[in-house]
């Protein structure tokens, strides 16, 4: 797993109570509190949702919840902003196709 | 129904700052923030300010944060979290709790410190995953503590491009170059220095062309740069091709002003300043009575001056409902208008001053008219 473990200015990462995940269908270990795409880049996967014309993937840009290029499908809704939405243990996300589509509701 | 005499927008240093000053002065104050940590861009900012003492240089950004949390915290200020503002209607403002509850407030005054969000740059490969703005690789790194990629093409030299390219080096990743469009660096010769000394190469009056898809077209596989002529179009035959995984862009913000524009509150521009944004006088009010607006949305600019205009309108504010009494509180406003020019020095702040110097004087020959 991808994390910045040390840092000049910052220190040791702090320690977080772990959370788990499903990412499409595989288990992913988590830190508690933190947004969905940050446990998704710290496992390598860059891509949030496949375009509705072009189907092109497309992912994180903004990081603050202001362009939705990060939408995935969370627990049944689609079009949740990744960036801004953190974790909870047994989370299911799906990478979204176009504008997903509603699933079933936890 | 949330009763409070000030609603401020946005927990960044503009609302958190304006908070303090009116809740210190006898007035009751509400923040609402949509993020579950408040903050805004603050606890971003790694490097050390800039400026004088009293303009807290020297001090981390983060370090500033705690400071005023602490402060609101201390004073009363009520702050609610994973809260947002969707709109400024005749009969309240509209907030949503926690992605359910509607609620409608009626403050007597509101701060709008919503703060900005980054331009996108078009070219073929935009749309990559790791074509990223360089604001979100610094909240990546810095807040979240993850890596958004290995290796990285920076765009844009301003002070956004600078800093965020040496953080990328203290978080571990490599920059492997810098392109500024302009013949010379955008941002301070401080921060340039920096990275030039950790051998990342500045590329003046070049750009980003395009960039190019791995196999299956999931990321960035790499950059291709060009110079550029005196007119700005790309030098044929000048293109050089970047190993990257992640292109960066940091070629400027523009103001999140939408509240403001439902509100009703008359526009100006200023290209300077990041666009079109709300008409405002000496003390931050908008053409809106009681509609105050500090921080990036008046105007893009940098956190220190975000926490003098917060501390300005949450002064005038709070004057305005008679809690400071009117030759205190034009001594602060004097005190606080000094500061914010003291701020605005050097070749990047004289013009940004004659900026916002232009938009009060509009607002003044608005009024001016109006009452004529
Ligand atoms: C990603 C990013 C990185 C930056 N990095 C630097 C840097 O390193 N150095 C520097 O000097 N400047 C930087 N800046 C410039 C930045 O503009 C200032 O530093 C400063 O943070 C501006 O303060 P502010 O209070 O106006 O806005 P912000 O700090 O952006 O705070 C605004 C807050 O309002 C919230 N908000 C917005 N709309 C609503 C709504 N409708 N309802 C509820 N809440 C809302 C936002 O989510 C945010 O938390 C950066 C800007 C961005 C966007
Ligand atoms: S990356 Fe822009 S909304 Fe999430």
């Amino acid at each position: 797993m991808k994390r910045i473990s040390d840092h000049p200015i910052l220190g040791p990462l702090p320690e977080a109570r772990e959370v788990w995940i499903t990412v499409d269908g595989e288990r992913l270990q988590a830190r508690e509190g933190e947004p969905i795409l940050a446990a998704l880049l710290a496992h390598g996967i860059h891509v949030q949702n496949i375009s509705r014309k072009k189907k092109a993937p497309r992912g994180l840009f903004c990081g603050i919840g202001r362009c939705t290029g990060c939408v995935m499908t969370v627990d049944g809704v689609p079009n949740v902003r990744t960036c801004v939405t953190p974790v909870r243990d047994g989370m299911v996300i799906e990478t979204q196709e176009g504008l997903g589509k509603w699933g079933d509701r936890k | 129904m949330i009763d409070t005499d000030i609603l401020v927008v946005g927990a960044g240093p503009a609302g958190l700052s304006a908070a303090a000053e009116a809740a210190r002065h006898g007035a009751r104050v509400t923040v609402v923030d949509e993020n579950e940590k408040p903050g805004g861009q603050l606890f971003k900012q790694i490097h050390k300010f800039f400026g004088s003492r009293r303009h807290r240089a020297g001090v981390r950004g983060f370090d500033i944060g705690y400071a005023l949390l602490d402060e609101v915290k201390s004073l009363g200020v009520e702050v609610m979290l994973d809260t947002v503002c969707y709109g400024i209607f005749p009969e309240g403002v509209g907030l949503v709790v926690s992605g359910k509850r509607d609620v409608l407030v009626e403050p007597r005054r509101i701060v709008l410190a919503t703060g900005a969000s980054e331009n996108p740059l078009c070219f073929p490969g935009w749309t990559l995953p790791g074509v990223v703005g360089a604001g979100a690789v610094q909240t990546m790194i810095n807040v979240h503590r993850v890596p958004v990629g290995e290796r990285v093409l920076m765009v844009g030299s301003g002070n956004v491009g600078l800093i965020v390219s040496y953080q990328l080096l203290q978080s571990g990743a490599q920059v492997v170059g810098i392109v500024e469009a302009l013949p010379k660096v955008g941002g301070y010769g401080v921060h340039a220095a920096k990275v030039r000394r950790a051998g990342v190469p500045i590329y003046t009056s070049h750009t980003v062309v395009s960039a190019l898809p791995n196999s299956d077209n999931t990321r960035v596989k790499a950059a291709v740069i060009a110079r550029l002529d005196e007119n700005m179009s790309p030098i044929p035959g000048t293109e050089k091709e970047l190993d990257v995984d992640t292109i960066a862009i940091a070629v400027g913000l523009t103001p999140m002003t939408e509240l403001a524009f439902i509100a009703g509150a008359a526009f100006t521009y200023s290209g300077l300043l990041g666009g079109h944004i709300p008409l405002h006088d000496e003390d931050l009010m908008t053409t809106v009575e009681g509609l105050y607006v500090a921080g990036d949305v008046s105007g893009v600019e940098e956190a220190s001056t975000a926490l003098e205009e917060g501390r300005l309108a949450g002064v005038a504010a709070a004057a305005s409902l008679g809690k400071i009494p009117e030759v205190e509180a034009e001594e602060k406003k004097r005190e606080i208008r000094e500061s914010l020019r003291d701020l605005r020095t050097g070749p990047f702040g004289d013009a940004r001053a004659r900026a916002k110097e232009e938009i009060v004087n509009e607002m003044a020959k608005r009024r001016g008219k109006r009452s004529a």
